[in-house]
């Protein structure tokens, strides 16, 4: 632990006992989980206060002189992995086979869940160390665990944490400062009280000491995975924080989960990657912890290493020619810092795969449009561009996004009711595709739009614009249109 | 020079005098304005919406407008970024190859610039006795990086007191539907941007864009803030005292 405190990227709830899509209760939509974070002032400020140390942190590390260079060859490297990916995991398979590990694939959430179980109850251990893994996060595994009467020790900060709080798995992560957190480490960690209100390194260490127990007595270690080198058979995880590290090394049994789009051709491709992940994840040049991992080695680490090779959606998102740049994420989260939705929301109201804008691309891919909450997502950008600005892999997210927004009104156009939304659209395209049905609408909207006015604004409008007046006016449309004010000039 | 103004559906039924500006300036400046009388709306808003088909109506419509044009200037960062940025992907989407080549011939620019890199001017001869803010719209800064440009104009301006703006660029929360779909955080992002506005303690605050600024002006209106938006052709129309 090197003592990080929590931040604003507090994952959205305990990694979560979530169930498959459509299991329980539908998902609220972006907008509407949006209102609850947006008024938790804790949250508020966290965030707020996060984004600006990021800011700093870049500013005050300026970007190497060959940075353009680097996220170009990065999203070379990135693309020429997905394009030959089927080969990538046969040679990747190959080489972890004979390092002495074990390759399982899961085509689903469910099935990477059954097969985790099963290793650890194989394993004979009721208990696993896990370290930080947002596919754990989106395939529900701890829930999972739980079911099977395994129990997991969360050992990265924010998720620990989560877990000594007890959080609804389910809900949205409540906000906590540094204060709460020490008063609940009193409560939780036997012989954490000391140091004073707030500090840092006082919390850090007393998380380190619950740990350290955990370590040393656990026989099974779950974690994730960075990148997956198909050439070497190599399991490469970066942190800060270096629980992780633990998790490979110290264990018996290590059981990796990733998603199939992790692998990267040839260990030569880490130059790139280990140069950019660290910046765009951090601001800082390099991570203090970069561990990689391959099969198994006699007297050394793990007797057994499983790679959980997950699908769970890629495929299908492969198979779309603007959707798959998703796909190309390293995970760095710098689209998440600069992202000023994100800076007011949070993790919670993306659901529980991944945050940010780029939750708001992969989400809908791997889970489909089908429920509002996941079509929902897609809108959740003003397109303002700041996270391509900066995505090391170059994924043009505002593209994505887009095209998105296509997919889910695509997947509803032919419902038997119209939505309402359908009916508007296609009337203004339709009155726009001719200039005098045109002027004629835009002659009456105006005249209506001026009724609605006084003083020169208008205050209350009806329908979905009554959305835009409930904290900002519009200003009363002149009497005359500038095409008639240029007619009359012209006549 | 023969220049076609494209003026967006939005401007034109709102801000009118956004358009009456960009004549004056460009008239001014010795050059032969035409409104060609096809043009209706750019399908922008179809487009980000996710009506991809509408849009490529609309896109359609709006290239045999404005066919054969030597320059089509628009004073709105956003209605240029989709024609140069988005139809060759509206024409991918709708596999309409001859829209993607209509599209490739149009020669589209955002006001600020058509002034500096075509016409090379920063000087308009414009006139503004104010103090004045620049908050760069994200089309304009990020898909057309415009860049400096409407600074270097406004600095020419005679009289004009530019004072810079915190956070310049981050979003005002505008995002066209966003504002309506994604009500609540668009206004917790546009109530940041209007404190930075009013920070700054200028009389206007100006962009290239008057979706942004009507989002901008509409929360201050609400709020009574104190100060106007503008657009920025406007300002270099301008030409104060004789
Ligand atoms: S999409 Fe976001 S998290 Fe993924 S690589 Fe790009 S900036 Fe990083």
């Amino acid at each position: 632990m090197t003592g990080a405190p929590p931040g604003p990227r507090t994952p959205a709830g305990a990694p979560g006992a979530r169930g498959e899509p459509g299991a329980g209760a539908a998902p609220p939509k972006f907008a509407v989980a949006a209102r609850a974070a947006l008024a938790d002032t804790g949250l508020r400020r966290g965030l707020r206060a996060g984004a600006a140390a990021v800011r700093e942190r870049r500013s005050a590390a300026p970007e190497p002189a060959d940075w353009e260079d680097l996220r170009e060859a990065g999203r070379a490297i990135r693309d020429g992995a997905l394009l030959g990916l089927d080969a990538h995991l046969e040679e990747l398979e190959r080489a972890v086979t004979e390092a002495g590990g074990r390759v399982h694939w899961a085509a689903g959430a469910a099935e990477a869940r059954r097969i985790v179980t099963g290793l650890v109850r194989a394993a004979g251990a009721a208990e696993v160390v896990k370290s930080t893994s947002a596919v754990a996060r989106e395939i529900g595994l701890n829930g999972a665990l739980a079911r099977a009467g395994v129990a997991v020790r969360e050992t990265g900060f924010a998720e620990l944490v989560a877990q000594l709080a007890e959080d609804d798995p389910e809900g949205p992560a409540p906000y906590r400062d540094r204060a709460r957190i020490r008063e609940l480490f009193a409560r939780r960690l036997p012989g954490a009280a000391g140091g004073p209100p707030g500090d840092p390194a006082a919390l850090a260490e007393a998380a380190r000491l619950h740990l350290r127990e955990r370590f040393l007595g656990a026989r099974v270690a779950v974690t994730g995975a960075n990148f997956l080198v198909a050439e070497t058979g190599t399991v490469v995880l970066l942190e800060s924080e270096g629980n992780a590290r633990m998790c490979l090394t110290l264990p018996d049994t290590l059981i990796c989960v990733a998603g199939i789009e992790k692998v990267v051709p040839a260990w030569a491709d880490m130059e790139v990657l280990l140069q950019l992940l660290p910046r765009s994840a951090s601001g800082a040049p390099m991570t203090p912890y970069v561990s990689s991992w391959t099969g198994v080695t006699a007297g050394d680490g793990p007797r057994e290493f499983h790679l959980v090779l997950l699908d769970n959606g890629r495929t299908k998102a492969l198979a779309d020619e603007v959707g798959r740049a998703a796909l190309r994420c390293i995970g760095c989260s710098a689209c998440l810092d600069v992202c000023p939705v994100y800076e007011r929301t949070g993790p919670a109201p993306y659901g529980p795969v991944r945050a940010g804008p780029i939750g708001a691309i992969l989400t809908p891919q791997l889970r489909g449009v089908e429920r509002a909450a996941e079509a929902s997502l897609p809108f959740a950008s003003t397109l303002c561009g700041a996270c391509a600005d900066v995505c090391p892999v170059k994924i043009d997210i505002p593209e994505v996004l887009v095209h998105l927004r296509g997919r889910v009104v695509e997947s509803r156009r032919h419902r038997p009711v119209p939505t309402p939304e359908l009916v508007l659209m296609r009337g203004l395209a339709w009155t726009m595709a001719d200039p005098r049905r045109y002027e004629a609408a835009v002659r009456r909207g105006t005249r209506w739009a001026r009724l609605m006015s006084r003083g020169g604004r208008i205050r209350r409008l009806p329908g979905l614009l009554g959305k835009w007046t409930e904290a900002r006016d519009l200003p009363a449309p002149p009497p005359e249109t500038f095409r008639a004010w240029w007619s009359r000039r012209h006549r | 020079m023969r220049v076609a103004l494209f003026v967006a559906c939005f401007d034109d039924a709102l801000f009118p005098a956004t358009g009456r500006a960009v004549t004056a300036l460009l008239e001014r400046l010795g050059h032969d304005v035409s409104y060609p009388p096809g043009q209706t709306c750019c399908g922008q808003m179809h487009w980000t919406t996710g009506y991809h088909r509408e849009a490529a109506g609309l896109a359609r419509a709006f290239t045999a407008a404005f066919e054969g044009a030597e320059a089509i200037v628009a004073p709105s960062a956003s209605c240029a970024a989709a024609v140069r940025d988005a139809y060759p992907r509206i024409a991918r989407a709708a596999r309409d190859a001859a829209l993607a080549r209509a599209a490739e011939e149009l020669a589209v620019y955002e006001l600020t610039e058509f002034l500096v890199d075509v016409l090379g001017v920063t000087d308009v001869g414009a006139y503004f006795p104010h103090r004045v803010t620049y908050h760069p719209s994200c089309q304009s800064a990020r898909t057309l990086g415009v860049a400096d440009r409407p600074l270097r104009l406004l600095r020419a301006v005679k009289g004009l007191d530019l004072v810079e703006l915190p956070a310049a660029q981050e979003c005002c929360g505008f995002g066209g539907a966003f504002a309506m779909k994604n009500a609540d955080v668009s206004v917790a992002m546009v109530a940041d941007k209007v404190r930075h506005v009013r920070d700054t303690g200028a009389d206007v605050v100006c962009a290239v864009d008057n979706g942004c600024l009507a989002h901008i002006g509409g929360a201050l209106s609400r709020l009574r803030g104190g100060v106007r938006v503008m657009h920025l052709a406007e300002i270099l129309a301008g030409t104060g005292p004789a």
